[in-house]
């Protein structure tokens, strides 16, 4: 129990100090930050269930509390009156997602299945629950509202393979840390 | 600890925080149902002025704190022009000014250990339940402490890449940064376990302080 609970914590802390990180920008222009990176890391290394409440955990004290936990020194209840709330709000679903693919799956190498579950957790299912909420916020069709994301989907594909590298080199450095993977998942 | 609250004192900081949350839904409701540009108008001009009142400091770092809008507000007024909808694009993108604003005046009008207490609070019918929310209690306090320890440790990783390499550190520490946040997470699990673990009822700040000290 006070390790699931510890490591929820410190993982929704590690996602607040990941937006610290200087965005690098790429070729197209478009600059990335390392946040949702910790969102894929969550699903990718505490499985569905921590994975998602780790991030749920970021995701209630972003907004509520006077921290600059979001990257860009944005305010939580700001961004959640702004029009990429449903990128937000979607966070904990796409880290279950992506958990819940780390844990299940056990064919295919880690690294690559790591990358794998971040691309359809974080990248496809975050990007319908963006989306849409671009749409309804911004009072625009979906069509112009999933354009107005298209450019962050390479730098998004790039964190999935990075977030798969890393996620994959702990299961060697911490087999029994990282806890999609662990046996003793109850531990 | 890092803090959004700002530094210059306001009449807004003396309100309970429970109040200013329960005006911000109840502004943002009514600006999302009404659509008459004058009311959208009136509203960012209260809102405005509920700035001032903090003076010129207060202001202009509010105003700072909206800045990010700007792409997503052109884009909104580009679609709306094209559509031939400019007013409908223009009640939008007000209305969105006057509810981020609104939301920034409560976070920086209200002190952290409200907000966690105003948390605990809202977590207590659960606890009517049956629902046990000592440790959600514990994981606020535990991410309240270590997210300026974990940007500490961070910032030495940095200096280390600088003393190595001429390239910035960019992703290259962020795996460095997980085993530091999962060797931290095992040693403080352990600390917790062996002081009772998270059956003792803890307030939220109280912890921050005590994992202050297993930490050192």
């Amino acid at each position: 129990m006070e390790r699931n609970v510890v490591f929820i914590a410190l993982f929704a802390a590690l996602i607040a100090v990941l937006g610290l990180i200087p965005p690098i920008t790429l070729p197209i222009g478009v600059p990335i930050t390392a946040q949702s990176l910790g969102v894929m890391l969550c699903g990718t290394i505490l499985g569905a269930k921590r994975g998602g409440l780790a991030v749920l955990l970021f995701v209630v004290l972003a907004i509520v509390l006077p921290m600059p936990l979001l990257s860009g020194g944005r305010t939580g209840l700001a961004s959640l009156a702004s029009p990429a709330a449903g990128f937000l709000l979607a966070w904990p679903i796409a880290a279950f997602v992506t958990g819940l693919i780390a844990e299940r799956v056990r064919s295919i190498p880690f690294t690559i299945l790591a990358s794998v579950a971040a691309v359809i957790g974080c990248i496809l299912v975050l990007y319908i629950f963006g989306i849409a909420g671009i749409a309804i916020k911004a009072n625009i069709g979906i069509d112009k509202a999933a354009a107005s994301v298209l450019a962050f989907i390479p730098g998004d594909i790039v964190k999935a393979v990075i977030a798969g590298l890393i996620s994959g080199a702990l299961l060697k450095a911490r087999p029994q840390s990282v806890l999609s993977r662990s046996l003793n998942q109850q531990a | 600890m890092l803090s959004f609250e700002s530094p210059v004192r306001t009449p807004w900081h003396a309100v309970p925080v429970i109040w200013k949350f329960f005006v911000l839904f109840v502004c943002a409701v009514f600006l999302v149902f009404t659509n008459a540009i004058e009311i959208q108008l009136t509203g960012l001009i209260a809102c405005l002025s509920l700035y001032c009142v903090g003076g010129k400091t207060f202001l202009r770092n509010g105003i700072q704190r909206v800045v990010f809008l700007w792409p997503m507000l052109l884009l909104i007024m580009a679609w709306h022009w094209y559509s031939n909808t400019s007013q409908t694009g223009w009640v939008v993108a007000i209305r969105l000014l006057t509810i981020v604003g609104l939301s920034n005046l409560v976070t920086m009008t209200s002190r952290l250990s409200d907000l966690v207490a105003l948390l605990e609070r809202a977590m207590s019918p659960l606890r009517k339940f049956g629902i046990n929310t000592r440790p959600l209690e514990i994981a606020i306090a535990l991410v309240l402490r270590f997210t300026p320890v974990l940007i500490g440790k961070t910032a030495l990783l940095r200096d280390a890449w600088r003393l190595r390499s001429r390239k910035k550190p960019s992703w290259r520490i962020v795996f460095p940064m997980c085993l530091v946040a999962i060797d931290d997470a095992e040693q403080v699990a352990l600390a917790l376990k062996a002081r009772g673990g998270t059956g003792k009822k803890p307030h939220a700040m109280s912890v921050v302080s005590s994992t202050k000290d297993s930490q050192t």
